[in-house]
């Protein structure tokens, strides 16, 4: 049988894959940020799904009407769901998904025919929705800095810089778990079933819909354990200022060490699945 | 023969016996994957277990929240989770597949065959798996009442009934207008998702809205997308706080919502132009 992954190029040193990639990377970026402008009334209504957290908020806000949560009162609620909506907006995307898709209807193909590997392809795509994020987010940072400005993590430069590590961070630990998810349609028929239950699971563990202080113990000690936290609720904590610099710096590192292992763990599951892949028609 | 020339009665048999092949067209369809079923219904229970830790967390610190009890939210919960065992076993599934047959133009075959074109399209599949999440409100149900120390009456369950037939009409109403769009603009999978994030509100009480910008967002769950009629109001007919005024009113808010929908769909109908044309 051949599998589209015999019929590729012998692998060029990772000098001369480099080279290439950065080459064609301002390329691939240009095509992913014009499809986001074509595709501009769907991308909106993708980021509309993301509503979640506002309602939490209505909700928090209910609650601590009558006498704060641990630390968090009415204005703590306001700024950490403003800026778990901002970072989430920001760095989810939906690779799982497309993964799944084209895994499955075979479009995957023309992807690994290309001169550089179709992980850097999914990137650029993604990657390139980031101006458009923005966009959608600013009015979020405004809201959140009109409402929460003296909380925020601004005084401590340190913390800034901690910040935008966290943020480049998350975005990459979503990227790899997305890809790791993914990867799961080379072996069974759909990934959607895996992909509902993590989304059920990173909603809880993420500090998504509950601030993770909130949580009950058990909750609490699985969160601080599981990768979840640092893909939204380490860089919206040190956003609102919930971390001191020390903290922030030792979560930072566990941070990278989670990006580092999926990174690793995406890049062995991806290979082996490309392997089995036979593609359809496509 | 148009069903206007047909008796009434012969018009609702024939379309219960079409109902009937459909069912089992549908159920057979989806035996053939039984891992699939069981796979998907244990993690639908998951899932339903997950969902329900922010209800357990909010009631953890505080006993009531905007006048509703930890047991009477349950109520609402067992509603909401048995509602979407209907959009995503009944309704979710056979609408997705009109979208798919506008976009390639193959609602030419449905159009041409001898019934009613949206009750064809809308009970064509089905995902039995999703009766897990039904026995799982009964379960939440269950569990609610028994902790309350009461039960409610026969005329409350009965009040619930009805207003679970027509949470369920407008559930599709809502759904058929989304579906009408895709005349219009083709692509809206990702509508659905997003109707599906809209409907999420339903976990909650309503009432947990009436802080935010003076009651709008709470007018908005109520009459313009209607989540609060689906859940909240059911869970106060079953608890018994209902009262006859509303709950009149609400009916005729889903039969009028009803009727819109079904008069979008003959609009978007009239609009429709197979796609190899």
């Amino acid at each position: 049988m051949n599998t589209a992954a015999d019929a590729a190029p012998r692998r060029p040193g990772a000098a001369v894959e480099l080279a290439r990639v950065l080459r064609a990377f301002p390329t691939l970026l240009r095509i992913g940020v014009a499809e986001v402008v074509a595709y501009r009334a769907e991308f909106l209504v993708w980021i509309l799904t993301t509503n979640m957290p506002l309602v939490m908020l209505a909700l928090w806000h209910a609650v601590a009407a009558d006498g704060p949560v641990g630390r968090f009162d009415q204005t703590q609620f306001t700024a950490y769901y403003l800026g778990v909506l901002a970072v989430r907006l920001a760095t989810s995307n939906w690779m799982a998904w497309q993964m799944s898709m084209e895994i499955r209807d075979g479009t995957l193909s023309t992807k690994l025919l290309r001169p550089i590997h179709p992980l850097y392809g999914f990137a650029a795509d993604h990657l390139s929705a980031i101006p458009m994020r923005i966009l959608v987010v600013s009015p979020i940072v405004v809201a959140l800095f009109v409402t929460s400005w003296d909380r925020l993590a601004r005084h401590d430069p340190s913390l800034v810089l901690v910040l935008g590590a966290s943020l480049v961070g998350a975005w990459l630990l979503v990227f790899f778990s997305m890809v790791l998810l993914g990867s799961i349609a080379f072996y069974v028929d759909s990934a959607m079933g895996p992909f509902e239950l993590w989304i059920g699971v990173h909603a809880i563990f993420s500090g998504y819909l509950i601030p993770l202080e909130v949580l009950p113990g058990w909750a609490r000690a699985a969160a601080d354990v599981l990768p979840f936290r640092f893909m939204l609720a380490f860089p919206v904590e040190t956003l609102v200022g919930l971390l001191s610099p020390g903290d922030a710096a030792r979560q930072l590192a566990a941070q990278w060490l989670y990006v580092a292992l999926t990174g690793w763990l995406a890049l062995r599951v991806w290979r082996a699945g490309v392997r089995r892949y036979a593609a359809f028609g496509g | 023969m148009p069903p206007s020339l047909q008796s009434p009665l012969a018009f609702a048999t024939r379309y219960a016996g079409l109902f009937r092949v459909q069912m089992r067209m549908a159920t057979l369809a989806a035996m053939q994957y039984r891992v699939d079923f069981v796979v998907r219904g244990l993690i639908a229970v998951l899932w339903s277990a997950l969902t329900l830790i922010p209800l357990v967390v909010v009631f953890g610190v505080r006993r009531q929240v905007a006048g509703w009890s930890f047991e009477e939210a349950l109520v609402v919960v067992g509603w909401f989770t048995l509602l979407r065992a209907v959009l995503e076993g009944a309704v979710s599934p056979s609408l997705t597949a009109v979208v798919e047959h506008v976009r390639k133009g193959t609602l030419d075959f449905v159009l041409l065959k001898p019934a009613d074109a949206q009750f064809l399209v809308s009970t064509a599949k089905f995902e039995p798996w999703r009766i897990v999440d039904a026995v799982a409100a009964v379960v939440v149900f269950c569990y609610a009442f028994t902790k309350m120390g009461h039960w409610p009456s026969i005329a409350q369950v009965a009040t619930g009934l009805v207003f679970l037939a027509l949470a369920v009409v407008i559930l599709y109403s809502i759904w058929i207008l989304v579906v009408s769009a895709a005349f219009w603009v083709v692509k809206v999978d990702n509508l659905s998702y997003l109707f599906g994030s809209l409907f999420d509100v339903g976990r909650w009480p309503i009432d947990v809205l009436r802080g935010v910008w003076r009651g709008t967002l709470m007018m908005v769950f109520t009459f313009v997308f209607p989540v609060a009629l689906m859940t909240t109001y059911p869970a106060l007919a079953l608890l018994g706080r209902l009262d006859a005024k509303t709950a009149a009113l609400a009916l005729g808010g889903g039969v009028l919502f009803a009727v819109i929908a079904r008069r979008v769909w003959r609009r978007a109908l009239a609009m429709y132009t197979s796609a190899s044309s």
